[in-house]
């Protein structure tokens, strides 16, 4: 569905419904690099079952108009006006890697628009490599590499893809290929240079893979110690990509997750 | 400092798409000879028929043995997935009815598989979908024959049985201009000779039945995406850009992006045509595939031997093979095809037709068959089999006279085969 936020072309899949004032709504966060489609499986289970559901592409990044924000902030700041425009108050988010960061941030400084967050392949601080942030702003291909390689478990370019007959390798430099200059640049310093601002009180939930490479699950600690009472499930096999390595097991995470709340 | 590092060709025909099996932990690619997969439970089966969970329903749509073969085609491609078809002319067809309907037109390169130019002249044509066959070698010629309703440029990597080289960069960026996407038959190159992707084409199909699979014991095709069309900003793509009440009112590239052609080519192709591959010949060609690295250059080095041989041979009037320098595409050659220009070239046997039937009936080694790309060495006489469909005037486009020969190269000591090749054409000029 197309918005306009701050006079510019927004784009969020809604799984083919209108926003309903009467249910609840799920709101999908892609990582640095990507799009709505990466929460493909995930976004049109919940807009088919009961939610109203927004899978965003955040500015700069599949069909929203550019340019990329350079701040966690900024971009929270714009889902926030995302929301206004799709006239939701108040949203559960679910985040990947950058998109984790924006749902904690948002959980922090706007706790009255968020019910609850999932941080899916999450880290904090999320410090990038020297080596990944100078090939990124540069707009080097090895940038693309290192998100491509880093961002899935070890075992997937020799694996089974459980999306039949897809290859996630290529998929994910696709996807990249089609970012314009310096957009990877902008989300991997905005990760990079996040700092968390308040803390967060709402329910939340952190689903991890085993295998991830680019946030290994030892990285997610010290968030996972500063909110209180936040739910953790690891997932075997996964690495940074779960939506896609892990579809089930993320999925089935997010339902228990999502549908243990009232939206109150 | 270097960047990680993706497995290297050799290890991908191997190992890509498959993991040992969870169930029995078989190192080999299970048969999974079965119609249709049980359901957890009802919301289980709810979710999978609409596209909310990964997996499979029914083996016309998807199978784990032939979804082996689908991302290992896709790895090797470096495209985002594939799709495994009944044969080579299934993948063309699903390509097409993928991307157009009625009312729209390709043009084609006119140095094309006979199947494939019936197809596009004759076939689609009932369909409402027209074809322009051009020379492809000239740019102006792909460039003055795209329409409005133009929907996909086509051509086969090296040209068939002329061995055209395509300028896939060149006819590419034509293609790109004009908002439509190249498609290309990789069949003769294979993804180890030529990666179409890296030149900027947009589509490629096998005939899997080739040097794929390699022992002529399976008929089967693969269609892989690059991922890299942008069909949204073409704007020229209903079936991939516009809700299809067929399937909820899905829009697939808002649905998936990167992976919306291969979605609606499944999900409507697959599921509609039903051309399918069976487990069986999927892992028949992973067979073939998992060698195909260790294969290819014995091909192109017996190849290379026996050109040689023939350039020189009194009985041989011409030999037609782009890495000899008096070919027009041998610059062109060198720059797409550094590893080898393929095993199945032509050549012009003096005497004519009756040489030609001589020279055929008088081999002992290479067999006459309808086929390229076996592991044994195969001939066979175009004009009167593989395009005996096409008008004089259409063969003279393809490269093709009534003593055209074309040999398909295997796996045999080249000596044999060049012995066999010097009986029989001393045979045929008596």
């Amino acid at each position: 569905m197309n918005f306009t936020v701050d006079g510019k072309a927004a784009y969020a899949y809604t799984a083919n419904h209108d926003v309903d004032p009467q249910k609840r709504t799920a709101v999908f966060i892609h990582g640095a690099g990507l799009d709505h489609s990466s929460f493909a499986l995930q976004s049109r289970y919940f807009g088919y079952h009961g939610w109203n559901v927004l899978a965003v592409d955040l500015p700069a990044h599949g069909r929203s108009a550019g340019p990329a924000l350079t701040s966690v902030p900024a971009m929270s700041d714009w889902l926030l006006r995302l929301l206004d425009a799709a006239k939701v108050s108040r949203a559960a988010l679910v985040g990947h890697s950058m998109g984790s960061l924006i749902a904690a941030d948002c959980a922090a400084r706007h706790a009255d628009r968020v019910e609850r967050i999932a941080l899916v392949g999450t880290g904090y601080p999320m410090k990038v490599s020297e080596a990944f942030l100078g090939a990124a702003q540069r707009n080097e291909y090895t940038a693309y590499d290192m998100s491509t390689i880093w961002g899935h478990a070890p075992q997937v370019p020799l694996g089974g893809n459980p999306n039949p007959g897809m290859w996630m390798y290529g998929d994910a430099q696709a996807r990249l290929e089609r970012l314009a200059p310096g957009v990877l640049y902008a989300d991997l310093k905005a990760c990079n240079d996040f700092a968390l601002s308040g803390s967060v009180q709402c329910p939340a939930l952190f689903i991890l893979g085993r295998r991830d490479v680019m946030t290994p699950v030892r990285a997610a600690k010290q968030l996972q110690d500063a909110i209180p009472g936040a739910k953790t499930v690891l997932v075997d096999y996964s690495g940074h990509t779960l939506m896609a390595e892990a579809p089930d097991a993320t999925l089935d995470a997010l339902i228990e997750f999502l549908n243990s709340g009232s939206g109150s | 400092m270097a960047g990680p590092k993706y497995p290297g060709f050799d290890t991908l025909a191997l190992h890509a798409g498959q993991s040992p099996d969870p169930a029995t932990g078989s190192r080999a690619v299970p048969i999974y000879a079965t119609t249709s997969y049980v359901f957890r439970d009802t919301e289980h089966a709810a979710s999978l028929f609409n596209m909310e969970r990964a997996g499979h329903v029914y083996s016309r749509i998807s199978n784990p043995t032939v979804a082996v073969l689908e991302e290992r085609m896709a790895a090797l491609e470096g495209g985002v997935g594939a799709i495994a078809t009944a044969s080579g002319q299934a993948a063309l067809h699903l390509a097409i009815a993928t991307l157009m309907g009625a009312g729209s037109h390709v043009v084609s390169s006119g140095s094309l598989y006979g199947g494939s130019h019936n197809l596009l002249a004759y076939t689609l044509k009932r369909f409402g979908i027209e074809t322009t066959f051009i020379n492809p070698r000239s740019l102006d010629d792909w460039k003055r024959a795209i329409r409005p309703n133009t929907r996909v440029l086509f051509a086969e990597t090296l040209g068939n049985p002329g061995l055209d080289v395509l300028d896939i960069p060149g006819v590419a960026a034509i293609a790109h201009q004009n908002k439509v996407p190249l498609l290309v038959d990789s069949t003769f190159t294979t993804p180890y000779l030529l990666k179409p992707f890296a030149h900027g084409a947009d589509l490629v199909y096998h005939s899997a039945t080739k040097f794929l699979g390699g022992h002529g014991i399976a008929i089967g095709g693969v269609l892989i995406d690059s991922g890299r069309f942008d069909w949204e900003a073409s704007g020229k793509f209903d079936t991939l850009s516009a809700p299809y009440s067929g399937f909820h009112d899905m829009d697939f590239e808002e649905e998936s992006g990167t992976r919306a052609f291969l979605l609606r080519a499944r999900r409507e192709g697959l599921r509609d045509f039903g051309a399918c591959m069976a487990p069986m010949t999927a892992f028949q060609i992973l067979q073939g595939i998992e060698t195909l690295h260790v294969r290819m250059p014995r091909h192109v080095d017996s190849t290379r031997k026996i050109v040689h041989f023939l350039a020189q041979h009194g009985a041989v009037a011409k030999v037609i093979y782009p890495e000899l320098p008096d070919h027009p595409d041998f610059s062109l050659c060198k720059q797409l095809l550094p590893n080898g220009a393929g095993a199945v070239f032509t050549f012009e046997i003096k005497g004519g037709r009756s040489a030609g039937k001589a020279f055929i009936e008088s081999l002992r080694i290479f067999s006459h068959l309808a086929n390229v790309g076996d592991a044994k060495s195969l001939v066979i006489h175009p004009a009167t089999t593989t395009h005996y469909r096409m008008t004089d005037e259409d063969l003279k486009k393809a490269g093709i006279t009534a003593g055209t020969v074309r040999l398909s190269i295997g796996l045999e000591d080249p000596q044999d085969l060049m012995d066999d090749l010097d009986r029989a054409l001393k045979i045929s000029q008596k």
